[in-house]
């Protein structure tokens, strides 16, 4: 079958493959990135790179794109063997990636951005506005990508500063796109809409290299899929001949629950109410603009919008990480059905509302999280180390006890290490997640706040994640679910508050379809237009 | 009695003529401030570059009885110790602040040390009047009242400053090369996956702070004070540094800040008929150093990525 469609493929003249990646091995100390990888993309598809996280994608495209040098191994592009020693080298062989990251520069222009190390008039000249201005409307133009190239980068949404980072690839001639998990920023509709952008492009004879971890959008718009697991390439599978299961089955190596298996929940009086919430970015400005939300006991409340719209202060402000400069947050035990006295935590501070009962995974684990050189002992009492059986009298740590809680939190939550003094950054992302975990529901918290709990982890451990997040909403917990991924937020949640601009927009049932739920996330009201 | 004498000094052409001079003296290090921390290297080392440009100007100038090659010789020095700083940091990824701290300490003894070796122990005697860098008047726009003087009847160096804000300013805002020395300071991986030479350009933007304050040390030394004596910069490259921050990192903003700082300098020695003691007058540009930082300044925006090492493969 692939044999008969190698061949009705072939273009008379030209070469078939674009891009191939042969016997390519990297390994950095103490773990092998790319273990003999092969990898062949032809001409004009858009083609698949999937894997877990660390099964070395971004590894192999780092290595295309000239920022990572190969131990060995070689790559032909065009069908002739090149060598690529730098982004120079990439571009200039056609070869253009849009990171994860983007890599713009926020107080400069879009045309900035775009021309920039390939200006119009060469290095030696003045920057020649007009002209840059004019190319780049031309590109715009020919490939449907409309932007105003005089805008600061820092003023676009998301998905218009992607548009920029293809247009950027373009500029420079790209025939190659690389795209590093396009879509985890977008919303549904930015999704689309970039879909419908790379198959036109593909159909103006570029080709697509698209780096993702969801099968859904996998199985949406590419032609040929390969997979990654732990360094290696595990099978080539063709989109149309093959479902979600089978790209998940090849991605762990195993079979996985890709759906969460929940019974109804059964809430029970308001245990978190939140009034007219108000409070300040980093910069001063006003982020959170009167949130009002509560959460039941036993329930999840899912908490949706594209990233930046507040939903990271919102959460340091609940944990008392950040002040409240207006509003008030209540919490109220529920014990055996019935509810206590309503406690007052707003600006209490970190330390008083973990004592209050507020446990807190962080969005960022490295940030604030963990203590990522120190050991999981050690880590496992962070915020805790005060209390009665880990110290005598807040001074002096218990170190047995301290070592018999952490290996306790071990094998509860099956963190994988090799031992329990081991620094945390040897672990890997899902088994410093499931860390953290463990110390937060360790606590027997009575409100729990999971700031996207799942980024950056594999497909296992999201898996049992998940679990020990229904499991807190079954015992009764108020649970709070921030997250960027849709299909979490829906698929966990009992209740679901769009953010938006840092307001809730609205509060909707878990049954909403995506396109209602993006509506949202965009700031406009639900329309029955379509 | 302290307004009076005040405002008296504050109309006299000779000390707006002298505010200038010392602003155009410190604007030199500021600029090249500017130009390095817009590449992303923070770099605090103008002071002792300045120092071994003034101690280089005069030793060449005196040994080769030459103006000019004087005049180059402190660029060159200054230049050689930011090339030091340039591969600490860049290349080492050393921590900027302590390497410049390490640079303003190392010409300092640097400077000491050689001084009574090259001199057998003399000293540098005051230079004669050929191996100065001297006063020019600009023909007819010199005799204009009040004005002549204070803009036109300055060091020959004065006017060599006027052009290089004007050009830096052009170059960082207005050419495709000052777009990527900003976009490196900004966001490196930005600028080395778009193709841009990170390391090239942080390199060329730390050696051109040495030169610029090379050539400061050749104006003090060589034009101002005609002489050398042991740390004559006197923490001078440390105010063009606070004049770089108050002047948020622009060409024109420096020479803005360069001229207040210039006008307390040119003051304090003025006002010591009121009764004030010399000592305190002469802490007034540090004062104003303070005040302008804390209270007109508050939180600039610096360079996004300035003072961080940039390693291409990180991850």
């Amino acid at each position: 079958m692939q044999e008969s469609t190698v061949v009705t493929q072939r273009p008379a003249s030209s070469s078939l493959y674009a891009v191939e990646m042969r016997e390519i091995y990297k390994a950095w100390p103490g773990v092998v990135a790319s273990d003999h990888v092969n990898l062949r993309v032809r001409k004009g598809e858009i083609h698949a790179l999937v894997g877990e996280n660390g099964a070395g994608k971004s590894t192999l495209m780092n290595i295309l794109y000239g920022l990572v040098t190969p131990d060995s191994g070689e790559v032909l592009i065009n069908d002739r063997v090149v060598h690529i020693a730098g982004p120079r080298d990439a571009i200039r062989l056609g070869i253009g990636m849009v990171h994860q990251h983007f890599m713009l520069i926020p107080p400069l222009t879009v045309a900035e951005n775009i021309v920039l190390g390939n200006e119009p008039g060469g290095l030696v000249s003045g920057y020649q506005r007009r002209r840059a201005n004019e190319e780049i409307k031309a590109l715009s133009e020919r490939y449907g990508l409309p932007i105003d190239p005089n805008v600061l980068v820092e003023k676009l949404s998301v998905g218009q500063q992607q548009r920029v980072e293809i247009l950027k690839m373009l500029y420079r001639g790209a025939d190659i796109l690389v795209m590093d998990e396009p879509t985890g920023v977008l919303t549904p509709q930015e999704t689309d809409d970039l879909f419908a952008v790379l198959r036109d492009l593909v159909k103006q004879g570029k080709t697509v290299i698209f780096i993702t971890h969801k099968l859904r959008e996998v199985l949406a718009v590419t032609d040929t899929i390969t997979v990654l697991r732990r360094g290696k390439n595990v099978g080539e599978l063709i989109t149309r001949e093959t479902n979600q299961r089978e790209i998940a089955r090849a991605m762990v190596g195993r079979d996985v629950l890709l759906r969460v298996e929940k019974e109804p929940a059964r809430p029970g009086a308001v245990v978190v109410q939140v009034k007219n919430l108000q409070a300040q970015s980093d910069r001063d400005l006003a982020v959170l603009h009167g949130i009002n939300f509560e959460v039941h006991a036993g329930e999840i409340l899912g908490i949706a919008g594209v990233e930046g719209n507040g939903q990271t202060e919102l959460v340091e402000v609940l944990a008392g990480m950040r002040k409240a400069t207006g509003g008030q947050i209540t919490l109220t035990e529920v014990k055996d059905g019935v509810a206590g006295p309503a406690k007052d935590i707003t600006n209490i501070g970190a330390s008083n509302a973990r004592i209050a009962g507020v446990a807190h995974i962080p969005e960022d684990r490295r940030e604030s999280g963990l203590v990522i050189t120190e050991s999981i002992v050690d880590n496992s009492i962070l915020g805790r180390h005060h209390w009665r059986e880990f110290s005598r009298n807040s001074i002096i740590l218990r170190l047995k006890q301290i070592a018999s809680w952490a290996n306790k939190l071990i094998t509860e939550f099956d963190v994988r290490t090799p031992s329990a003094v081991a620094a945390m950054r040897t672990l890997s992302g899902g088994n410093q997640q499931k860390l953290i975990i463990a110390r937060e529901l360790g606590s027997n918290p009575i409100f729990l706040i999971a700031a996207q709990p799942t980024r950056g982890v594999d497909i296992g451990a999201i898996e049992f994640i998940h679990r020990q997040l229904i499991a807190q909403r079954d015992a009764g917990k108020a649970v709070l679910l921030i997250s960027a991924e849709l299909d979490e937020i829906r698929s966990l949640s009992d209740r679901i508050a769009v953010m938006y601009e840092g307001q809730i927009v609205d509060i909707v049932s878990p049954e909403a379809t995506e396109e209602e739920l993006g509506c949202l996330m965009t700031g406009s009201s639900i329309v029955n237009e379509v | 009695m302290f307004l009076q004498v005040l405002g008296h000094v504050l109309i006299t052409s000779d000390l707006w003529q002298a505010a200038l001079q010392f602003a155009a003296l410190l604007l030199l290090p500021a600029l090249g401030g500017v130009i390095s921390e817009r590449s992303g290297v923070v770099n605090i080392a103008m002071e002792g570059m300045m120092l071994i440009g003034a101690y280089a100007g005069v030793m060449v100038a005196v040994a080769t009885h030459n103006i000019l090659l004087g005049v180059l010789g402190a660029m060159i020095a200054g230049g050689l110790l930011a090339l030091v700083h340039a591969i600490v940091s860049i290349n080492f990824m050393a921590n900027q602040t302590v390497s410049g701290i390490a640079i303003n300490i190392a010409a300092l003894g640097l400077t000491n040390f050689l001084l009574p070796i090259q001199t057998n122990g003399q000293g540098i005697t005051a230079l004669d009047s050929s191996l100065r860098l001297p006063q020019a008047a600009l023909g007819p726009l010199a005799h204009i009242p009040f004005i002549g003087p204070v803009l036109f009847q300055q060091n020959i160096l004065f006017y060599v400053v006027v052009l290089i804000v004007i050009l830096l300013h052009f170059l960082l805002f207005r050419t495709n090369i000052g777009l990527r020395i900003r976009a490196v300071g900004e966001h490196p991986q930005a600028a080395d996956t778009a193709g841009v030479n990170v390391r090239l350009v942080r390199y060329l933007c730390v050696v051109s702070s040495g030169l610029l304050s090379g050539l400061a040390g050749a104006f003090l030394s060589l034009g101002i004070a005609g002489i050398f004596n042991q740390d004559m910069t006197a923490g001078q490259g440390y105010i063009a540094l606070a004049a770089m921050i108050f002047g948020k990192y622009t060409p024109f903003g420096a020479a803005g800040a360069c001229i207040v700082f210039g006008l307390g300098e040119a003051l304090s020695p003025r006002l010591q008929d009121t009764g004030i003691s010399a000592n305190l007058l002469s802490t007034l540009p540090y004062l104003l150093t303070l005040v302008a930082l804390v209270g007109l300044v508050g939180r600039t925006m610096a360079p996004a990525a300035d003072g961080v090492p940039y390693e291409p493969a990180a991850e």
